[in-house]
This record gives C-alpha cells, structure tokens and sequence, in this order.
C-alpha cells in the first residue's frame, strides 16, 4: 500500500503488450511487489495484454517462436522445437505443463497476482482503442480498471521513477 | 521469540513478501514478525524490502532450507 499521495512516493509504471501465461507473470509480479514496497503502481493494458483484465482468464503458452523453453520432463529439460507447435495439442500439453508446474512450485496464479494488485491499489487503466479495434465492452472486465488512452499513460510515465514496458 | 509468525514455506516469489506486507500490518509499531520462507531468493529479497519499506531486519539466518527472517515493524 502506498504512503499516501506525498511527492515522495516513488511510482512505477508499465505498459502491458503481451497476453500469455508467460508474459503475463512479469508485470504482475513487479506490480504487487512494488506496491509492497510502497510505490504508487499503474499498469496501462494495451493490445493482446488487454486481455490480461478479462473476466475469465484463459492463459496458455505456445512453443512458436520460442527456442528458449525448455520444460523439465523426464529428469531432464526437453526442447521445444518451433516445428512441434505445428502438432494439435501441443501448444495446450505445454500450457497445461506450464500450469502443473505453477502449482507444484508454490507459485501464485495470475487471478490471485491480479486480484492482490487491485487489493493494494495498483491502477489499471484499459487502452480504450484496443477495447474498441478487438471489441470488447467493461462487462468483459473485471471490477477496477479505468478506461484511458496514450495520453493517459504518458502523464502518468513523466511523473515515474520506474517505467517499463513488457 | 517475534511477537508473530509467518509461515511461507513452499511459497515462491513473490508470495513470501507479498504475505510479509500482509502479516506486518497485524503487527504493533515496533513489534516483531518471524518469516519462515525456503525460497532462497528471499534472502536478498526481504532485505531490499525493509531498506525500501523502512522495517527493520533485526535477524537473517539460515537453517537447512528454512530461512528466518526477524523483521521489526518501523513504518
């Protein structure tokens, strides 16, 4: 929880592009920590992050374009060639292995990151182009976000210590 | 002996701290809080969190995997 909304306070704020289970954790993991740690937090949610602030979430990861991922199976880290992505199902073998593997190892959810975000006060503001270019509506949304746009987001990224964009 | 516990074992970051924030508001100004943790990032993490949050961490030790915290609630 912030101080309060002395000029002291330091403030972080992010640009949230991306929509999969793996892109989603970053943003939310440094928003509730940040606001742990005292700091005034706005995320502004734009294009496929837009969907991170859905009712329902549906997050899944895919192994296209991602050489890096690597899940542990078998005792050792199996590869995921872009070539396999190709294969139906496999894309949600992996996102279901990802979401095991956030269980096993303690690891909050993203509903549960989102929901402790909006308990200590992180705003959240929804890019009101992307809610018009893929059509969705405030009842799509969770309770909390405000509607704003890229002018929205640059006043609150010149007032910021800290401003990311993921 | 902290005047609370906190038990986050098996818990991953950020969760031990997120708890931490939760549990010191319980805590009486000056009191103290004992964070029972096994992530081992937890060790650099609690203490960049009571330098920026200004608590103080009076205790830092490791045991097995088990990682105590004593942090004493200042703010």
């Amino acid at each position: 929880m912030a101080d309060g909304a002395g000029s002291n306070t330091k403030k972080l704020s992010m640009i949230v592009t991306k929509g999969s289970l793996d892109w989603a954790y970053p943003p939310f993991i440094l928003a509730t920590t940040a606001a742990a740690m005292g700091l005034e937090v706005s995320m502004f949610f734009t294009f496929y992050g837009l969907t991170l602030l859905k009712k329902k979430l549906d997050l899944n990861v895919t192994t296209l374009g991602n050489p890096a991922m690597a899940m542990p199976m078998f005792g050792m880290h199996m590869a995921m060639p872009n070539i396999v992505s190709a294969i139906p199902g496999v894309d949600a073998a992996a996102s279901a292995m990802m979401k095991g593997l956030i269980k096993k190892k303690g690891i909050a959810s993203i509903p549960e990151l989102r929901d402790m975000a909006l308990e200590s006060d992180v705003e959240m503001i929804a890019c009101q182009m992307t809610m018009d270019m893929f059509e969705y509506t405030m009842d799509d949304m969770i309770e909390g976000p405000v509607l704003g746009g890229a002018a929205t987001f640059i006043e609150t990224a010149t007032k910021s210590d800290i401003n990311l964009f993921i | 002996m902290a005047d609370q516990t906190l038990d986050v074992k098996g818990l991953n970051c950020p969760l031990p701290i997120l708890r931490a924030k939760k549990a010191l508001k319980d805590v009486t100004m000056g009191g103290t809080l004992l964070v029972l943790a096994t992530d081992p990032g937890s060790v650099k993490d609690f203490e960049a969190f009571c330098r920026a949050t200004g608590n103080e961490l009076i205790e830092s030790t490791t045991e097995g995997n088990v990682f105590s915290f004593v942090i004493k609630r200042m703010s």
